[in-house]
This record gives structure tokens, C-alpha cells and sequence, in this order.
């Protein structure tokens, strides 16, 4: 019975096994996000190339710059003589064999700088959306049961503190405090100068090491990123309380929830069964939009922490005027941003049987 | 016959004024207690009141007493001011409560055998296979087909009537021996109110289940219940047998509301009963207040 009812509901599967409701979704998403990626590539490629300042001047010499010669063969080098349309395919072209061109400032293939950057910004990146979600959800949901007390107060003061507080200076504060006054937190990098990187499996230092069983590698290795992720967390933090909280009122108010309150069951129950579950799918896209703005918030910290990541990367190419370096991140972060939004997008179907089911 | 749930002198605050007013109420073991009255007449909350439900906002004083099983375990227990562990170990498995609309009483994330089964795990400790299999009974009981089949399904995947049915099996779950239901029938197609009418009747007269039904629709009452209790602004104005109460009303109030039934056989014209309303009305401003 079950199977017919499926196979009404979903028209476009022609006999033989329908296909489950949510593959079809998953696929729609999918094939979505592929075509924001084309997307991405042209407005990095516009932008980049409506920004006012020549990347000839910028990596040549002032001399080299003054000859006609040279300049014209810098520019036939690297493709600049061509019109823009031809350009952006070539670059499209390239992209896809994996080709993100060279960069002008390390002269190593943009690919490999990014591929190396990458699982550094990730360490910091996964390590406070993990921390800001689950110190978050904890914080917004007292806030939300103790509605108009005094605990509720102190919360908003906090959470209101941590988003006011500019983050590059908070970076400032902290490691001035923790590393040069308290001599608490080790200093700048991902790892003391006495320590060898870990034999890289995923990139990440810490996970490396414990894969590796280098416990003293691994305690080196969080420690520095400690000063990162509070920083980046503190932003987080704030905003998914303050929203964690909003959600968590409304459910309270579901039927459902004094539904499941009159069937006796325990509060602990209650609360992560109805009461979380149902705050779950906004609570879920707050959180894709906290991770956008902490990888944004990354550039900074990782400047200031002189952490190799895309940040790092990021304004080193912008300062340097370096094109390649400049389009990969940002096709990169774009990229990002649109996996977080797929990643999103697919949990919504595996939390709401009202989108998984639906044909 | 005994009384299954008595509640005297409710008084249901807010930190500026009365809901309930300080009512009286038996609810007779194996029957059905109508509890009539427009919105705002504190009838929802008198509900509410009996589990320990109220909102944070609102204060409940007088008492509301549960009869025991048998007189052998003692005389009952008092539900106003009881302790979390009390109210606890009373919600869900001795009086359990039907919500107005079945689409936003249960979750829609959560299969309905979860629904059915994870206070019956709680309060029975029946394993999960035990639990499960006593879940598909319910759902044959209250007549929703392929019961087992519907145990892995969600809320939306059903129509109005049948969720309010699950509705009515997940309260059913641990054997109460009361039920409140809080307009039951008002979120459903008339069609369907009546099979769900139905159904409540017979779980009374199965024996062993005694129902609180709150409701503002006086043809409801008229269909199932056998007392009617009539609310208004916090007070009882009138509370008598069905026949009674639908033959021979004795409150203006009442009658107005009768008046107002379609095919309604009262005599009196609106502008009398209006007049006999308003003098009423003064009566209940003067009092308890």
C-alpha cells in the first residue's frame, strides 16, 4: 500500500522503484548549490577585476612597471591582454581541472597555498561553531525557562556584551592578557616552535596528533588554539543565546510541548525531546548564518593570531594586489558558505519528516 | 456512586485579577461532566488547574481532590500546591488531558509510536517491544486503521479526525481514570466530531474512565455528557443532569445559551432574556469579588 501511495505522489519517477521523497530533495539541493557555485566564480571574477588598482603595478617593481616590455609581457604571462568574457572562461576552463592559477605573491599554484591554509582555518572554524552551539543552545534555553528573572537578565547582559565587542579587539585584549601579562596562553602559530607537525591525515593539528598518539602534541596543539576559538566563540555565543532563547520561548508555547508536560513525563525529556527538537530547524539556520560570519570573523583573528589560514591568506593577497590569490579565496569562501547552506538544507529534511516526506 | 475527581472552592489568579472565581465541581465516577461557558470563563483553565498546568503567570488556591482506586489506598489526593513528584507520577497516568486541535497537540517531528509509547515506557517501565505492541492496541482501540503501520508514521501524514484520535490513544496509554479534554471536537469537521463523540462515550461506558469535557458547544454537551456545569466569568452559574438542564434551565444565563442553539425551543424573546441577563450579571458582580 505504502509503495503505490508513493509512487502517486511522485509523478516524475517513471515505473520501477520510486525514489525516496528525500533523495529527490537532496538531489534538488544539490544540483542547486552546483549551479550558485558557477554563480560564485562570476561575481569573484567581477569583482575582483572592478577593483580599482593594476596588479601590474602591484607586483612589479616601480622600475619593471616603467617599461613598456616588461609590462606587456607581464600582462601576455598571465592573460591580462585578453577582454574580460575570454578571461573569466579561461578561468572557468582552468577551474575546472582543478587550475586556480599562480599566485603573484607566493608563486606557488593557488590551489596548493589554499589546500595547505584550509584545514587551519577549519581547525579554529569547527572548534568554536562546536563550542558557540553547544554553550549557546545550554544558555539560550535557561534563559528562555527563567524568562523575566534574574538569571534571564544576566544572560542578556552577556550575550549582548559578546556581540557589541568588536572581535580584532577582543583578540587584541586577550592575547595581551593571557600571553604577554598571565603567560598562560602559548603565543602567535598552531604549534610551539619545539613541536614538529603532526603526519597529516585530516590537517588538523590536534586530531593528527591524537591519530598519531602524540598526547604532548595534541595538549601543544589546543592550547594554542584556545585564544582563536574564544574570540571567535564570544560572537557566536552571544547570537545564538539571544536566538536560542526566542526559539525556545515560542515552543514553549506549542500545544505540544503542554502536551507532552500533561503525559507526566520528566523535564529532561520534555526539554530535549519536544522542546529542543522543535526549536531545532530554526535554531539549525542560525547557525549556518553564525558560521558565515565566523569564517568573515576569521580574517582578523587569524592576522592577529598570525594563524595560517585562509584569513591569513585572504589579506595577504589583498594587500599584495594578488588576483589569483584573491579570486581563490573568495571562491573558496563562497563555496563554503554554499556547503554550510547545503549542509543546512539537508538536516532540515532529516529533522522535519514535513520536508523529508513531502513529494 | 463516588466521585472520581472533586474540586471545591478553585480559585484561579493572575496578580490582578480572579479567573476562577471559587467553584465547586464533582466529576462522578464513569461519566461524562460537561463544563460549558463562553471563552474566558475560566473553564480551560480549571483544567489546566487539575494537572498543575497553569501558565507561570496564574496561581491556583481551594483544592482539587483525585479519588483513589479503591478506598483501600487511602483517600485520595490533593492536587492544588502538590509537590513536582505528586503531580508527576498523576499527569499522564491517572488523569490525562485531550487537547482542542490534534495539529498542534502532538509533535510533528516525533513518529506517533514515540507519541504513544514514551510515557508508557516512563510511567509503566514497559520495555520498548511491550510498549509498542500496547501502542498498536491503543490505536485499535480508538478505531485508527492499520495501527501498526501508523506507529512509524508522523502527525501530518493523518487527517484531522484520526490525529485527534491518536491524540485521544496517547492519553488513553497508561489507563487514567480521568480524562480532561479540552474541546475536543471544536478543531473538526462536524462530520467527524461525531465519531469522536462517539468514541468518548464508549471508553466511559467501557468502565474505569471518568471524562472532564470542556466546551463552549452546548450541542456537544447535549450529545455526551451526562452533567452539565455552565461557567461564566470565573463562576459556576449553573450545574444540573443533562435532562435537567436542557428541560428545565433555571439560570438566565443558561437559557440564553440554549436560546441560542439552532431549533431551540425556548420561548422567550432576545430582549427579555437580555434584560433577565444584565440583572444576573450585576448578581455576579456583587458577589464572591
Amino acid at each position: 500500500m505504502s509503495t503505490s501511495t508513493k509512487a502517486v505522489r511522485s509523478p516524475r519517477s517513471r515505473g520501477g522503484r520510486a525514489a525516496h521523497p528525500f533523495l529527490r530533495y537532496a538531489l534538488r539541493r544539490v544540483l542547486t548549490s552546483l549551479l550558485l557555485v558557477v554563480g560564485v566564480t562570476l561575481v569573484t571574477f567581477v569583482l575582483t577585476n572592478l577593483v580599482p588598482g593594476d596588479p601590474v603595478a602591484a607586483a612589479l617593481g616601480q622600475r619593471a612597471a616603467e617599461d613598456p616590455a616588461i609590462v606587456s609581457q607581464f600582462r601576455a604571462t598571465y592573460g591580462l591582454d585578453q577582454p574580460l568574457v575570454v578571461q573569466y572562461f579561461t578561468y572557468l576552463g582552468n577551474l575546472l581541472q582543478g587550475d586556480l592559477g599562480v599566485s603573484t605573491t607566493t608563486h606557488n599554484p593557488v590551489v596548493d597555498d589554499l589546500a595547505k591554509a584550509l584545514p587551519a582555518t577549519l581547525e579554529i572554524a569547527l572548534g568554536a561553531i562546536v563550542l558557540s552551539v553547544v554553550i549557546g543552545v545550554v544558555l539560550g534555553t535557561i534563559a528562555a525557562y527563567r524568562r523575566g528573572k534574574a538569571s534571564d537578565h544576566v544572560l542578556r547582559v552577556v550575550s549582548l556584551a559578546g556581540l557589541s565587542v568588536p572581535t580584532f579587539w577582543l583578540a587584541l585584549v586577550l592575547y595581551y592578557v593571557f600571553y604577554f601579562q598571565l603567560h598562560i596562553a602559548p603565543g602567535s602559530g598552531r604549534l610551539s616552535s619545539d613541536f614538529t607537525t603532526p603526519p597529516t591525515v585530516t590537517g588538523l593539528y590536534t586530531v593528527d596528533a591524537l591519530l598519531a598518539g602524540q598526547l604532548d602534541t595534541f595538549l601543544d596543539a589546543a592550547s594554542h588554539l584556545f585564544l582563536p576559538v574564544l574570540v571567535l566563540t564570544l560572537y557566536t555565543v552571544g547570537l545564538l543565546t539571544r536566538f536560542v532563547r526566542t526559539a525556545v520561548l515560542e515552543i514553549l508555547d506549542q500545544d505540544y510541548v503542554r502536551a507532552a508536560r500533561a503525559k507526566g513525563l520528566p523535564t529532561r525529556t520534555v526539554v530535549f525531546s519536544y522542546v529542543l527538537r522543535g526549536a531545532s530547524i530554526p535554531i539549525l539556520t542560525v547557525v549556518g548564518l553564525a558560521f558565515g560570519s565566523l569564517l568573515s570573523g576569521t580574517v582578523l583573528v587569524e592576522a592577529i593570531f598570525a594563524w595560517p589560514g585562509i584569513g591569513s591568506y585572504a589579506y595577504q593577497a589583498a594587500s599584495h594586489l594578488d588576483l589569483p590569490g584573491i579570486m581563490g579565496v573568495g571562491l573558496l569562501i563562497g563555496v563554503m558558505y554554499l556547503l554550510v547552506n547545503l549542509i543546512v538544507d539537508l538536516l532540515y529534511g532529516v529533522l522535519d519528516p514535513r520536508v523529508r516526506l513531502a513529494s | 456512586m463516588t466521585d472520581a475527581l472533586t474540586i471545591s472552592g478553585l480559585r484561579i489568579r493572575t496578580r490582578t485579577h480572579a479567573i476562577v472565581d471559587g467553584i465547586d465541581l464533582a466529576l462522578t465516577r464513569g461519566g461524562i461532566h460537561g463544563l460549558a461557558g463562553e471563552s474566558g470563563s475560566g473553564k480551560t483553565m480549571t483544567a489546566l488547574a487539575v494537572l498543575g498546568l497553569l501558565p507561570g503567570s496564574m496561581t491556583a488556591s481551594g483544592s482539587i481532590r483525585l479519588a483513589s482506586d479503591s478506598p483501600a489506598d487511602g483517600p485520595g489526593i490533593e492536587l492544588v500546591g502538590a509537590s513536582r513528584q505528586v503531580l508527576g507520577a498523576v499527569r499522564g497516568r491517572r488523569v490525562a488531558m485531550v487537547f482542542q486541535d490534534p495539529s498542534t497537540s502532538l509533535h510533528p517531528q516525533l513518529t506517533v509510536g514515540r507519541q504513544l509509547t514514551d510515557h508508557l515506557r516512563h510511567h509503566l517501565g514497559l520495555s520498548k517491544a511491550a510498549a509498542r505492541s500496547k501502542a498498536e492496541a491503543l490505536l485499535e482501540r480508538v478505531r485508527v486503521p492499520d495501527a501498526r503501520a501508523a506507529l512509524s508514521r508522523y502527525p501530518h501524514q493523518f487527517s484531522g479526525g484520526q490525529r485527534q484520535r491518536i491524540a485521544i490513544a496517547v492519553a488513553l496509554a497508561c489507563d487514567p481514570t480521568v480524562l480532561l479534554a479540552d474541546e475536543p471536537t471544536t478543531a473538526l469537521d462536524v462530520t467527524v466530531q461525531a465519531g469522536v463523540l462517539q468514541l468518548l462515550r464508549e471508553l466511559v461506558d467501557d468502565g474505569g474512565l471518568s471524562i472532564l469535557l470542556v466546551t463552549h458547544d452546548l450541542g456537544v454537551m447535549s450529545a455526551v455528557a451526562d452533567e452539565v456545569t455552565v461557567m461564566r466569568q470565573g463562576l459556576v452559574v449553573e450545574s444540573a443532569p443533562r435532562e435537567q438542564l436542557f428541560t428545565a434551565p433555571q439560570n438566565a444565563y443558561t437559557r440564553s445559551l440554549l436560546a441560542a442553539l439552532p431549533g431551540s425551543s425556548f420561548e422567550e424573546s432576545p430582549e427579555e432574556l437580555v434584560e433577565e441577563l444584565v440583572e444576573g450579571a450585576d448578581d455576579v458582580e456583587g458577589g464572591a469579588r
